[in-house]
C-alpha cells in the first residue's frame, strides 16, 4: 500500500506519472520555462557552459534514485555497528559507499523507533535528500504538504494511511538550510530470514520521507 | 618550551574568530528572534517568537546565508544549531499528541538564549 501510485495524497497534490496525460508538445511554454531556456542558451552561446556539463548534470540528477537510499536502510537493519555510523555521520558514510554531495548539503539520518515516527518536508521550497533519492515527488513540492507537515502532521500521515498512537512522538524535520534528513523506518517484523538484498527492495521513497512504514507486500502493519 | 615539558592541550592562548565558538549547547534554552525583516532569510514565519531546546550543533560553521542571498560575505560564519519546539506551543489548538514537536536547523543570529 505504500506504492508509489497507490498512496492517498494531501488534496491539491498531483499524482505520478502513471496517469498523466500523454504528453503532447502543443502548450505555449511557461514564463519560467522561456526563461530557463533563454538563459541555459545564453550561458551556452557566451562559452560560460557547454551541452555536454548541463546533459553531465542530468545524468547525475538521473543516477540518484531511491534505491540508493533503500540500500543504506537495509544494511543499516543488517548491521548495528553500521547503522551506528551511519546515525552519526549520514554524509561521511554515504560518502564511504559512493555517493556524493554535489550540492554540498549534509545528510542527517533521523532514526523511527516504536516512542519517535519522524517525518521530513522543507517548509520553504523542497530541500530533499536527493544525493541518495533523486528528484522529491511532485506533492513534497505542494503547499499544501509544506503547510500540513508542520501545523497537522497526524491528519496529513492519516492521509497517506498512517495513523500512530498518542505515545508516538511525531517529529517534523524542516529541512530549511544546510543538512538533509532521510528517515531510517523501522524493520518490518517477519523479515528475520529476509536478505539484504530483499530488505531493500521493501523500502519505499515514502517511507523514507516518513509518511508510510515499510511495509510487507501482503499489507501487514511494520 | 623545555623538552620533556608535558604540552597541555587545548591550547588556551589561541583567539577564535567572531562567530567561530559554539554560543549554544545541547539543552540550552532558546527564543527564535522575533523580527520581520524585508530579504532573505530561512526561519520561517511560523517559528518567530517561539522557545525551544538546543537539540545539536551542526559543525562546521557556515556561511550567514542572509549575506550569502546578495552575494556578499566577508567571511561570516556562524553555526547552525538544530532545535526542538513542542507543536503546541507552535499551533494554538494544535490537534496531535502532546508530545510532537517540530524540529529545524536555526542559524545563530536568530537564536536567543533564555536564561535560567
Amino acid at each position: 500500500m505504500s506504492g508509489a501510485g497507490h498512496t492517498p495524497h494531501p488534496h491539491g497534490a498531483h499524482d505520478h506519472a502513471g496517469d498523466h496525460a500523454a504528453v503532447e508538445d502543443v502548450a505555449r511554454p511557461g514564463y519560467y520555462e522561456i526563461m530557463e531556456i533563454a538563459v541555459r542558451e545564453l550561458l551556452v552561446e557566451r562559452g560560460h557552459i557547454q551541452g555536454a556539463e548541463i546533459h553531465r548534470q542530468i545524468d547525475l540528477l538521473d543516477s540518484r534514485t531511491p534505491a540508493l537510499g533503500a540500500a543504506i536502510v537495509a544494511r543499516a537493519w543488517m548491521d548495528p555497528a553500521f547503522k551506528a555510523r551511519l546515525l552519526a555521520d549520514g554524509r561521511g558514510v554515504a560518502e564511504e559507499l559512493g555517493v556524493s554531495f554535489y550540492d554540498d548539503t549534509g545528510l542527517i539520518v533521523l532514526e523511527n523507533t516504536a516512542e519517535v515516527h519522524n517525518l521530513v518536508v522543507c517548509t520553504l521550497c523542497s530541500c530533499y535528500p536527493r544525493p541518495v533519492l533523486g528528484l522529491p515527488p511532485e506533492w513534497y513540492k505542494l503547499k499544501p504538504y509544506r503547510a500540513r507537515a508542520v501545523s497537522e502532521p497526524r491528519a496529513l500521515l492519516a492521509e497517506f494511511g498512517t495513523v500512530l498512537p498518542d505515545d508516538v512522538e511525531i517529529r517534523v524535520s524542516d529541512s530549511t538550510s544546510m543538512a538533509r534528513y532521510l528517515v531510517l523506518p523501522r524493520r518490518p517484523e517477519g523479515t528475520e530470514d529476509f536478505t539484504e538484498t530483499q530488505l531493500a527492495a521493501l523500502v519505499t521513497r515514502d517511507a523514507m520521507i516518513g509518511v508510510v512504514p515499510v511495509e510487507l507486500p501482503e499489507g501487514r502493519p511494520a | 618550551m623545555t623538552v620533556g615539558t608535558p604540552t597541555v592541550f587545548p591550547f588556551t592562548s589561541v583567539v577564535l574568530a567572531t562567530g567561530e565558538p559554539v554560543r549554544f549547547a545541547p539543552g540550552d534554552r532558546v527564543r527564535v528572534s522575533d523580527r520581520r525583516p524585508v530579504g532573505h532569510y530561512r526561519v520561517p514565519l511560523y517559528l518567530r517568537g517561539k522557545a525551544g531546546v538546543v537539540e545539536c550543533v551542526y559543525e562546521p560553521a557556515q556561511l550567514n546565508n542572509e549575506e550569502e542571498g546578495y552575494g556578499r560575505n566577508a567571511g561570516g560564519k556562524r553555526h547552525y544549531y538544530r532545535i526542538g519546539v513542542p507543536m503546541a506551543d507552535i499551533w494554538p489548538g494544535y490537534a496531535g499528541a502532546p508530545r510532537d514537536t517540530l524540529r529545524i536547523e536555526v542559524f545563530e543570529s536568530w537564536l536567543e538564549r533564555i536564561d535560567g
